[in-house]
């Protein structure tokens, strides 16, 4: 639609926290199904513990988990 | 004269669908029966003197709450014309003045980080970790019955059927990568353009399930002030682009204390038998605020603190005030509740569903 859509995506890697993601990309199963995106950026569980996987419950917080990056 | 007095104290306006609750929310509320004529001589100085508690006085926080109420409309029923007349502005300048310098005296702010992104966000997160807080969700997850769950909904709906109105002020009180961040939460809790994904229209939903009346303000008068004390802070921080430090600080600690008490309040809501209608609020916020707590800590107010280092200490006085205030609204239910009481100041007669 515009040049902001098309724009590459961006993944920020928050410390001790989620990978935030923003601009366009593909949100899939295995199966190649499309997983629903609520927002426009998201925020994907990299602690494993999140409740609503593959997005991030701000569960990270209470079980410590901390990152190098 | 006495037939023209009888008009003015009827007023052109209706009576507001709430109660004064002292001499100077009394005379304000008369005021705006009618349009402005002049200049109505308000005083808050004895209102100020007779105040203990700034922040629990009903008087002073009622009427701080209508004067905000003019500038975002659908608190009292009366003439435009208020909003900006200096008597009114001028009363507003000085109860927010006590207030401000109440907060200022009460809240503990933390030892200041350096003034850069990383190191504002990890302040922010230590400082909102550190917060044990009242175990409100953790009533609610497990204890709560009907009636408390409407009574948490009641006290709640004063700031969320106006959800991120206050922070709204603070856009263009800022400027590049802080001022792009607020929008870019502000866009989501506006609903990303699907006015029914708005944030404060799924909370009405929730409030329609339990049977309670969406209206904003209906239950003005069954709140008590720290209730009322919570809203008007974030006003005065939104709307004095002085604090805007505070107001970008605020919104950092309100979402990095958000995702997981709303997945307790929504298990205390399922628990009691309410199904999605009721509980997508809740779990709305539990998606939405892991991701606006991110944007918040670093881009927010740790881009503004590195933009602007004049604003850190207040960046983290808005974060504490956020943590203290909202906790002892928090605690105020949870004592009443322990107690098997009403957390209202005027309790319903009766709550649908229970």
């Amino acid at each position: 639609m515009s040049d902001l859509n098309r724009a590459a995506p961006q993944i920020v890697a928050c410390p001790n926290g989620p990978l935030l993601v923003r601009g366009e990309l593909d949100l899939v199963t295995p199966e190649g199904d499309p997983i629903e995106r609520k927002r426009r950026t998201i925020a994907l569980c990299r602690c494993g513990v999140s409740a609503i996987k593959p997005f991030c419950d701000g569960t990270h917080k209470a079980i410590g988990f901390t990152t190098e990056v | 004269m006495a037939t023209s007095q009888t008009l003015i104290d009827q007023g052109t306006f209706p009576n507001p669908f709430f109660h004064a609750r002292g001499p100077l929310s009394s005379r304000l509320l008369e005021l705006l029966r009618n349009a402005p004529n002049g200049d109505p001589g308000l005083d808050a100085a004895e209102a100020l003197t007779a105040a203990t508690d700034l922040v629990h006085d009903d008087d002073i926080q009622l009427t701080l709450f209508v004067l905000y109420g003019l500038h975002y409309g659908g608190v009292v029923d009366t003439s435009d014309e208020w909003e900006w007349h200096p008597s009114l502005i001028a009363l507003r300048r000085t109860l927010e003045a006590a207030f401000e310098a109440e907060l200022r005296a009460v809240v503990p702010v933390p030892a200041l980080p350096e003034a850069t992104s990383v190191a504002v966000a990890s302040a922010l997160f230590t400082l909102t970790g550190e917060d044990a807080g009242p175990s409100l969700s953790r009533f609610v997850a497990a204890k709560a019955d009907t009636g408390q769950l409407a009574e948490f909904l009641i006290q709640r709906s004063i700031y969320t059927l106006k959800e991120a109105d206050p922070h709204s002020w603070a856009i263009p009180r800022l400027s590049g990568r802080a001022k792009a961040a607020l929008v870019e939460i502000q866009a989501d809790e506006y609903g990303g353009g699907r006015p029914e994904r708005m944030h404060a229209a799924i909370f009405a939903g929730t409030m329609r399930g339990l049977g309670l009346d969406d209206r904003y303000g209906s239950y003005v008068d069954n709140v008590p002030a720290i209730t009322l004390a919570s809203l008007n802070m974030m006003s005065m921080f939104g709307l004095n682009r002085r604090l805007r430090g505070a107001i970008a600080g605020h919104l950092a600690a309100f979402e990095m204390t958000s995702s997981i008490p709303n997945g307790l309040y929504s298990r205390g809501f399922k628990r009691n038998g309410f199904g999605s209608d009721v509980t997508w609020y809740f779990d709305e916020h539990v998606e939405a605020d892991a991701v606006h707590e991110q944007i918040a800590g670093r881009d927010l107010a740790g881009s503004l603190a590195e933009d602007e280092p004049a604003l850190l200490a207040d960046i983290l006085f808005g974060a504490a005030a956020c943590l203290v205030v909202d906790g002892w609204a928090g605690q105020h239910m949870l004592d009443a509740w322990t107690a098997g009481e009403s957390s209202l100041r005027v309790p319903l007669a009766t709550v649908a569903g229970s």
